[in-house]
C-alpha cells in the first residue's frame, strides 16, 4: 500500500515532533552546558556567551573524572566476576549430575523474584561487619553473580548439541576443558548479552553505593552527581549540566556504535 | 554413604557414565561430578546465601520485631508493625501514591513506546535517524535523566515555567506541589524508560510477517484496523514481557525520586523504596522499614512469578 502524500507528511510531522520530544532534553541540558551559570539563572537560555569553561570548571573543582573512573572500576569488575560465576553455575546445571540439582536450580529461579531493594537492611548490616563499607569491595562483592545470569546462560548452554559433549568425552576432555575450549565460544553472544547487561546494571547502581560510600575516592558515578547537585544546585546549574553531560557520552557512543549489534542481538533472541 | 555402594539407577545416569567413560570401573560416578559441582556452583552459592537468601529471612524476621537505633531487634513485636503499617495513612498515602505512579510510567511508557515502535517500523527516507534518536535514552543513566529534568522543571528558570510565561499560563511550582511533583517524576520516568521499551517494541513489530498486513488490506482493513487485529495479538507476548519489566522497574524506582523530590513535597511521592530508605537509614526503625521491604517484596516476587508463569507458557508454544 502506497501512503499517500498528505500522509506521508503527517507521519514525518509526527515522527519529527516525538523526536522532539525525546532529545529535548539531551539538547536543552547540552546547550544549557554552554552557558554562563548567570546567564541560565536570568532564565535567558538564548544567550551567546557559549564556551566550554563550564566543562573546564567540572573538571577542576570537582572530582566527575574520579566518579567516572570508578565507575568504571566498578562495573569492569562485576562484569568480569558475572561472566565467570554465572557461567560457571549455569555449566554446572546443564553438565553435572549431582543431589539436589533441579531443586538447587529452582531455588536460584526464586531468587530472581527478590528485588535487592528490599533486602538493603541485613546487606548493610553485612558488609559493615565485614569492613567492607567505603571501598570499591562493597559495590563488587554482592553483585559477584546473579540468578539472572545463571538463569540466562543456562537456556543458552542447553542448546549446545548432545553430540559435541560426546565428542569431547571420547577426546577425554574434562569438565574444565569443555567448559573452557566448547561451552564459552558457543555461547558467546549470551556471554556478550550478560556482559552488557551486568555492566550497565552495575553502571547505574544508586541506592546501594549511597548506602556504602562516603568519599569521592570510592564513590561511583552516578552518586557523584548527587553529591553534585546537592551541594551546588542553586548556584551553579552549567557546571551541573556539564558534568551530566560527561557521564552521558560516553554510554551515548556505546549505544549509537554497538546499535547495529544491539539490533541484531534483539533479532536473534526474538527469533529463538 | 549409601550413593557410594549402589549408583543411583536413573534414567539420566546414561549421559554422566558417557561422561565418565575414562574414570576407573567401580568408581562412583557422582563422586567425581560433585567436586565439579562444588567448585564450579560454589561460589554462586556462597554469593547469593549470603546476599539474596540470608538477608530475605533477616528481613522477615527483623519485621517482627523493634529494634534499637543499629537495627538490632529489641523487643518481638509479632506482626505488629505490619498492621501499624497498614492501618497507618502516611503508609496507605505512599502505597497509594506508588500505585499512581506505576501504572501512570507503565500506561505512558507502552502507549508511547509503542507510538514509537509503529512510526519507526514503516519505511520512509531518513527513518533510521528517527530510530537511532527514539532509542537513545537507553544510553541514559538515571542520575543523568533526574538532573536535565530537574532543570526542565526547575522554577523560572526552568523550561516549562518560561514557556508559561510565554504564553501567559498560570506558573505551576513543579516540585513543590503534590499532584505536579508526581507528574513530573512519572515524565521523567517514562523518559528515561522510552528508549528500551521502543527498542524492544520495534523488534517484535519488525517480526510481524508481512503477509499477515497484505492480507487483510486486500479485504479493505483500514490502518487502525490493522493495528488493532493483526499488530497487537501478534506483539501481545512482547507487549506482555514489556509492561512487567517496567512495572517491576518502576515498583523498584529509588533514584530519580531521591534527586528529583526527595520523597516530597509532602510525602506526595514517597514511594515504597523511598520510604524504605527513610524509615531504616534516616529514622532508624529498621523493623518498620523490614516489614516495608516484605510487603514491597511480595508485591514484586507476585508480578515475577506472573511473568514467568507467562513466559512458560510461551515458551512450550
Amino acid at each position: 500500500m502506497m501512503l499517500t502524500k498528505t500522509h506521508k507528511t503527517l507521519r514525518y510531522l509526527v515522527l519529527v515532533i516525538m523526536a522532539i520530544i525525546i532529545i529535548g532534553p539531551f539538547i536543552l541540558g547540552f546547550w544549557t552546558s554552554l552557558l554562563p551559570t548567570a546567564d541560565i539563572a536570568k532564565g535567558t537560555l538564548f544567550s551567546t556567551h557559549i564556551s566550554f569553561q563550564n566543562y573546564v570548571d567540572a573538571v577542576q573543582q570537582t572530582a566527575i573524572m574520579r566518579y567516572l573512573l570508578n565507575s568504571f572500576v566498578i562495573s569492569l569488575l562485576t562484569m568480569a566476576a558475572q561472566l565467570l560465576f554465572c557461567s560457571l553455575g549455569a555449566y554446572a546445571f546443564v553438565f553435572l549430575s549431582f543431589k539436589g540439582r533441579d531443586f538447587l536450580f529452582y531455588v536460584i529461579l526464586a531468587t530472581m523474584m527478590l528485588p535487592f531493594e528490599a533486602e538493603v537492611i541485613p546487606n548493610f548490616a553485612t558488609v559493615r561487619q565485614l569492613n567492607l563499607l567505603n571501598h570499591y569491595a562493597v559495590m563488587v562483592i554482592p553483585f559477584l553473580t546473579s540468578a539472572f545470569g545463571i538463569f540466562m546462560l543456562r537456556q543458552s548452554f542447553r542448546q549446545i548439541p548432545p553430540e559435541l559433549k560426546e565428542a569431547a568425552d571420547v577426546e577425554g576432555l574434562n569438565h574444565w576443558q569443555f567448559y573452557w575450549r566448547v561451552t564459552l565460544p558457543y555461547a558467546r553472544i549470551s556471554l556478550f548479552t550478560l556482559a552488557a547487561y551486568s555492566f550497565l546494571e552495575s553502571w547505574n547502581q544508586y541506592l546501594w553505593p549511597m548506602l556504602t560510600t562516603f568519599s569521592d575516592k570510592f564513590r561511583p558515578v552516578q552518586d557523584g552527581l548527587r553529591q553534585l547537585q546537592s551541594q551546588e544546585t542553586f548556584n551553579n546549574w552549567g557546571m551541573i549540566q556539564a558534568s551530566a553531560v560527561i557521564v552521558v557520552i560516553p554510554t551515548l557512543i556505546v549505544l549509537f556504535v554497538g546499535q547495529h549489534y544491539f539490533k541484531d542481538g534483539l533479532n536473534e533472541g526474538a527469533t529463538k | 554413604m549409601q550413593a557410594e555402594v549402589t549408583p543411583a539407577p536413573k534414567p539420566k545416569v546414561d549421559q554422566s557414565a558417557a561422561i565418565s567413560h575414562k574414570r576407573a570401573k567401580g568408581y562412583n560416578l557422582h563422586a567425581g561430578d560433585k567436586y565439579y559441582a562444588f567448585a564450579f556452583l560454589g561460589p554462586s552459592l556462597l554469593v547469593l546465601g549470603t546476599f539474596v537468601f540470608y538477608p530475605m529471612l533477616r528481613t522477615l524476621y527483623l519485621s517482627l520485631f523493634l529494634t534499637n537505633n543499629v537495627g538490632r531487634p529489641t523487643v518481638f513485636v509479632g506482626l505488629k508493625n505490619y498492621i501499624g503499617l497498614l492501618t497507618s495513612s502516611a503508609y496507605q498515602a505512599s502505597l497509594q501514591a506508588t500505585a499512581i505512579y506505576v501504572i501512570g510510567v507503565v500506561a505512558l511508557t507502552l502507549i508511547l513506546g509503542l507510538l514509537l515502535a509503529q512510526l519507526a517500523v514503516k519505511k520512509l527516507a531518513g527513518i533510521q535517524w528517527f530510530r537511532t534518536i527514539f532509542s537513545a535514552t537507553m544510553g541514559v543513566s538515571v542520575s543523568v535523566a533526574a538532573i536535565f529534568w530537574l532543570f526542565i522543571f526547575s522554577p523560572s528558570i526552568g523550561l516549562f515555567d518560561q514557556i508559561g510565561n510565554l504564553l501567559h499560563l498560570p506558573i505551576v511550582a513543579w516540585l513543590t506541589q503534590p499532584g505536579p511533583a508526581m507528574t513530573a517524576v512519572i515524565i521523567s520516568t517514562v523518559w528515561m524508560n522510552l528508549g528500551f521499551t521502543f527498542l524492544i517494541l520495534f523488534g517484535a513489530l519488525q517480526m510481524v510477517p508481512q503477509p499477515l498486513y497484505e492480507a487483510s488490506a486486500i479485504e479493505g482493513a483500514s490502518e487502525s484496523y490493522q493495528f488493532f487485529h493483526v499488530t497487537i495479538p501478534m506483539i501481545s507476548p512482547t507487549l506482555f514481557f514489556t509492561s512487567t519489566v517496567t512495572l517491576i522497574g518502576a515498583f523498584k524506582s529509588f533514584g530519580l525520586i531521591d534527586l528529583m523530590t526527595a520523597g516530597g513535597p509532602n510525602n506526595a511521592t514517597n514511594l515504597m523504596v523511598y520510604r524504605v530508605y527513610q524509615d531504616a537509614f534516616l529514622s532508624g526503625n529498621y523493623g518498620i522499614a523490614s516489614a516495608e521491604s516484605v510487603i514491597l517484596a511480595v508485591i514484586i516476587a507476585l508480578f515475577t512469578l506472573l511473568q514467568f508463569k507467562f513466559l512458560e507458557k510461551r515458551v512450550t508454544y
